[in-house]
C-alpha cells in the first residue's frame, strides 16, 4: 500500500489497467482541447486582451489624459467636478487610475470603437467595468491600450478591485454610454 | 515511553531512540517524533488564530452585518490570508516532510538540531511577519504587490520563515540519503513518501523564488534599493506564490493515500501510473505564475497561453490522473473487503464515520469539484477577463486550499494524533461531525464566493454598496444574497474550524494513552477485514496487473467530466456575449 515501498520492486515494468489508461488519454486529449481553445479564441473570438503596451512616465500619461479631457470636455458629471468627456468614435481616450478615482468620465457611443489607453500614476489599480464584468489589472509606469467597443447603452461603473489602501473602496469611475450621434 | 517498548537502536555508528508503533509496525524515531509534534501543534495554533480572522473578514463582507471599519478590515483581511496560507499549512506540511520520511522509511530524522533550528526560525519569522501588520502600517495583504510598501519588518518575517522553510526541507532530503544509505527500507520508497519528495522538491523551487523577490523587496523597504519593477515583482512572486500552492496539492494528494491506506487498505491501483502523475507537477509547475498575470499589460498571448496552461495542461493532467486513481483505489481496496455488491456498496459501506475517512473524501470531492474545475475556468486566458481580482478568485482558492487541502490536514490529523501523539481522539461523537461540518461550510464559502465572483463583486473590497464613494454603484440584487450566504457558511465551518481545534487540543491534553491493546482500534471504525489482519499495513496484497473492476469509479470520474466540460463551455458562452475588445 501507499505507506510501504511498492510490492512488485520492478512496478514501472507492470501494466496499466485498461480503464486507468483511458481515463490518462481521455484527460490528455482534453487539455490539449483546451490549449487549442485559447488559441481559437484570438482567432475567431471577439474578447481578446490587447497586448499594446508602451513604458510611459506617469507624468507624461497624466499631461496627455489632461490634454484630451481638456479638448473633449462636456460638461461635469453631476456636482462632482468631474469632466465628462465625449470623444470622436475612433480616437484615443484616456483614463487615468490614482488613489482613489478613475479620471474623467468618459461618454462613447454605442457600437463605435475607441482607444482607451490606461494606466495608473501610482499604485496598482484593477480595472473592473460593472455590470459588464470586465477586468483588467493597471499598473504604474505601463500604458495599455485597448480597442473596446461599447454593446449597450446605459451608466456604467468602473470599480477597482485591485488593493490600493485604504479609501481602495472609495475608487470608482464611469463611463457613459449613449446611442450614437447623441454624444455632446 | 509509555506504550511500545523503548527501544535503543544504533544505526550507522549514530545513536537514535527508537519506538515501535503497535498499530503500522513501523520504528519511529523519537527524535522525529518530537519535531513533528512541534511543528504540528504550531499548524494548529496558526490554523485557529487564521481562521477566526477568516470569520471576522465573512461578516465584514455580509453587508447586512459589516463588522470591522475599514482600516481594520484591512489589516485582518491580510492577517488572515498570512497565517492560514503560510504558516498554518507550511508548519504542517513540515510535520508531513519528517513523517514521510523518517517515520514511513524506519529511519532516524538527519540532524534533529538543524531541524529545531528551522523551527524556531519560522517561529520567529512567523511572529515578526504578525508583529508588523499589527503595527498597522503593513495592510498590504500577502501578496504586498509593489509599490505599496509594508514596513521592513513584514518582509524580513517573511524571509526568516522561508529559511526555516528551506533548512525543514534540507532535513527531509538528509533523511531520504540516510534511509538509502543504512537501508532502512526494501526497494523504491512508498507512495506517499514520493508524493511528500514531490512537495519537497517543488518547495526548494518555491522559496528560491520567495527569496529571489522577497530580499531586494525588504532592502527596498530599507531603502537601500530605488525601485522594484511592479510586473517583475508579480512574476516573480507568484513563482513562490503559485508553486507554493502545489506543494499543497502533493501534500494532500500524499495525504489521501496514507490515509486510505491506512484505513482501508488501499494500495494505488498502479505505482508507476501515481508516480508519474507526481512527477508532472514537478516538471510543469514552474510556468504556473502566469494564471496570476492574464489579464495584465506587457506580456504576449503567446507568453500567457503556453505557461497558463503549463504546457498543454500537463500539470493539470496529473491531477486528473489521482482525481481518478485515488477513488479507484478506495473501490479496489473496498471490493477486496467484500462490498462487492452493485456500483456502488462501496463507497456506501466506507468507514463514513471515521472522521479521517470521511474528511479524505470530502476532501477529494470538493477540491476536484469546486477548486479544480474552478481553477482550470480561472486560468484560461481570455475567461479570465471575467474574473480576474473578482471575488471569484478567493472563491476558486477555498476550493483547493481549505475544502481540500485543510481538510485533507484534518482529517489526517485523527491519525496522527492515536499514532504519533499516541492518545485516544476524545469525544468520538463530535470528531464524527467535524469534518462534515467544516467540509459543508468550506464548501459554502467557495461556492458563494464564486457566485459573487460571477455577479462582477470585487475582492479584497471593504464596501460593495459604495457608501464613501464619489460615484456610487450598486452590485445586482443576487450579489448580496450570496454574501450573506458566504456569512452563514462561513459561521458553519468556524463551527467545524473551532471543533477540530478544540478535539485536537483536548486529545494531546487529556486523551485515553494508545497501546499494544488498543492501538488498531483507536483509529477510529475500518472495515471488519482490515481490523481482524491485525495490523493496517499488512492487507491489501493485489497488484496492479490484475484486472480492476471498478464500475462506481468510472462513473464519478463520468460524472466529474461531464460537470467539467460543461461548466467550461457555459463560461466562453458567458465570455462571447462580453462587449469586444481587442
Ligand atoms: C473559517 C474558515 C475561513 C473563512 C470563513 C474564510 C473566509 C475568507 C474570506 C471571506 C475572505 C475574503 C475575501 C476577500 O474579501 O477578498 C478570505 C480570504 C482569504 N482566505 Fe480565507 N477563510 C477561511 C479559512 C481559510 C483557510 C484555512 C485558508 C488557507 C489555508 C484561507 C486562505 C485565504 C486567503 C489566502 C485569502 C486571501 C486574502 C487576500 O485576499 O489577501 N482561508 N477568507
Ligand atoms: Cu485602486
Ligand atoms: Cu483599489
Amino acid at each position: 500500500m501507499a505507506l510501504r515501498p511498492p510490492e512488485v520492486r520492478v512496478w514501472w515494468n507492470e501494466p496499466i489497467a485498461r480503464g486507468e489508461l483511458l481515463w490518462i488519454v481521455i484527460a490528455f486529449l482534453w487539455g490539449l482541447f483546451m490549449f487549442g481553445m485559447m488559441i481559437y479564441w484570438h482567432l475567431e473570438g471577439k474578447q481578446n486582451l490587447s497586448t499594446e503596451v508602451y513604458r510611459i512616465d506617469p507624468e507624461v500619461f497624466a499631461q496627455r489624459a489632461e490634454e484630451t479631457t481638456e479638448k473633449y470636455k462636456i460638461g461635469e458629471e453631476g456636482d462632482t467636478g468631474i469632466p465628462i468627456v465625449a470623444p470622436p468614435p475612433g480616437s484615443d481616450v484616456y483614463m487615468v487610475a490614482r488613489l482613489w478615482e478613475w479620471w474623467p468620465v468618459l461618454q462613447l457611443e454605442k457600437g463605435q470603437s475607441y482607444r482607451l489607453h490606461i494606466s495608473s500614476v501610482d499604485w496598482q489599480h484593477g480595472f473592473s467595468l460593472q455590470p459588464v464584468n470586465i477586468n483588467l489589472q493597471v499598473h504604474p509606469g505601463l500604458e495599455h491600450i485597448i480597442t473596446i467597443t461599447p454593446q449597450e447603452t446605459g451608466v456604467f461603473t468602473v470599480v477597482c478591485n485591485e488593493y490600493c489602501g485604504l479609501g481602495h473602496h472609495t475608487m470608482t469611475g464611469r463611463i457613459r454610454v449613449v446611442e450614437p450621434g447623441q454624444g455632446g | 515511553m509509555a506504550t511500545a517498548a523503548g527501544e535503543l537502536g544504533v544505526i550507522g555508528g549514530i545513536a537514535a531512540k527508537f519506538r515501535s508503533c503497535p498499530a503500522t509496525g513501523l520504528k519511529v524515531d523519537l527524535a522525529a517524533e518530537r519535531l513533528i509534534k512541534a511543528n504540528a501543534v504550531v499548524a494548529v495554533v496558526y490554523l485557529a488564530i487564521g481562521g477566526l480572522l477568516g470569520l471576522l473578514v465573512a461578516l465584514t463582507r455580509w453587508p447586512a452585518i459589516h463588522l470591522l471599519d475599514a482600516d481594520t478590515f484591512y489589516l485582518v483581511l491580510t492577517a488572515h490570508g498570512i497565517n492560514v496560507l503560510l504558516f498554518w499549512i507550511i508548519f504542517f506540511e513540515i510535520a508531513v516532510l519528517y513523517f514521510a520520511s523518517a517515520i514511513l522509511l524506519n529511519c532516524r530524522l538527519a540532524t534533529p538540531w538543524l531541524a529545531w533550528m528551522a523551527f524556531v526560525l519560522m517561529i520567529v519569522g512567523s511572529l515578526l511577519t504578525n508583529w508588523a501588520v499589527l503595527q498597522g502600517d503593513s495592510s498590504v495583504m500577502f501578496t504586498s504587490y509593489v509599490p505599496m510598501q509594508a514596513s521592513p519588518n513584514f518582509y524580513l518575517g517573511l524571509i526568516l520563515f522561508a529559511v526555516g522553510a528551506l533548512i525543514g526541507c534540507g532535513v527531509f532530503f538528509g533523511t531520504l540519503v540516510i534511509a538509502r544509505e543504512e537501508r532502512t527500507y526494501e526497494g523504491s520508497v512508498p507512495l506517499v513518501t514520493f508524493g511528500a519528495i514531490t512537495a519537497a522538491i517543488i518547495a526548494v523551487f518555491t522559496i528560491a523564488s520567495g527569496a529571489i523577490i522577497l530580499i531586494p523587496t525588504w532592502l527596498w523597504s530599507l531603502g537601500y534599493i530605488a525601485n522594484i519593477d511592479t510586473l517583475m515583482y508579480k512574476l516573480v512572486w507568484w513563482g513562490m506564490g503559485h508553486s507554493s500552492q502545489q506543494i499543497n496539492v502533493s501534500a494532500q494528494v500524499a495525504i489521501w493515500y496514507a490515509i486510505i491506506g491506512l484505513l482501508l487498505g488501499a494500495k494505488p491501483l498502479s505505482e508507476k501510473v501515481s508516480r508519474t502523475a507526481f512527477f508532472l507537477y514537478i516538471l510543469f509547475l514552474q510556468l504556473a505564475s502566469a494564471h496570476h498575470l492574464l489579464v495584465e499589460p506587457g506580456l504576449s498571448a503567446e507568453w500567457k497561453v503556453f505557461n497558463t496552461s503549463y504546457a498543454l495542461y500537463l500539470a493539470v493532467l496529473g491531477s486528473l490522473i489521482h482525481g481518478m486513481t485515488v477513488p479507484g483505489a478506495i473501490e479496489a481496496a473496498q471490493r477486496k473487503n467484500g462490498y462487492v455488491n452493485g456500483m456502488f456498496e462501496w463507497l456506501r459501506k466506507a468507514p463514513w464515520d471515521n472522521p479521517a475517512f470521511a474528511g479524505m473524501f470530502l476532501s477529494l470531492v470538493l477540491f476536484g469539484f469546486l477548486g479544480g474545475i474552478s481553477g482550470v475556468v480561472l486560468g484560461s486566458e481570455q475567461l479570465n477577463i471575467m474574473m480576474h481580482n473578482t471575488l471569484y478568485v478567493p472563491g476558486h482558492f477555498h476550493g483547493t486550499v481549505v475544502a481540500g487541502t485543510t481538510l485533507a490536514f484534518m482529517a489526517l490529523t485523527y491519525l496522527v494524533l492515536p499514532l504519533i501523539f499516541q492518545r485516544q481522539v476524545i469525544w468520538p461523537k463530535l470528531a464524527k461531525w467535524q469534518p462534515y461540518l467544516f467540509g459543508i461550510g468550506a464548501g459554502g464559502i467557495s461556492l458563494f464566493m464564486m457566485g459573487a465572483g460571477t455577479l462582477g463583486v470585487s475582492r479584497r473590497h471593504w464596501d460593495i454598496t459604495f457608501s464613501d464613494a464619489l460615484l456610487s454603484f450598486d452590485y445586482p440584487p443576487a450579489a448580496f444574497l450570496m454574501m450573506g450566504l458566504n456569512g452563514i457558511f462561513a459561521i458553519l465551518a468556524s463551527i467545524g474550524g473551532i471543533l477540530y481545534i478544540l478535539i485536537t487540543v483536548g486529545t494531546v491534553l487529556w486523551g485515553k494513552k494508545v497501546d499494544a491493546s488498543n492501538a488498531l482500534e483507536s483509529l477510529g471504525p475500518m472495515p471488519a477485514r482490515v481490523l481482524q489482519s491485525g495490523s493496517s499495513a499488512n492487507v491489501a496484497k493485489h497488484g496492479s496487473a490484475e484486472a480492476h473492476h471498478l464500475p462506481g469509479t468510472y462513473v464519478i470520474v463520468g460524472v466529474f467530466f461531464v460537470s467539467f466540460v460543461l461548466y467550461y463551455f457555459v463560461n466562453w458562452k458567458y465570455l462571447s456575449e462580453l462587449w469586444p475588445m481587442s
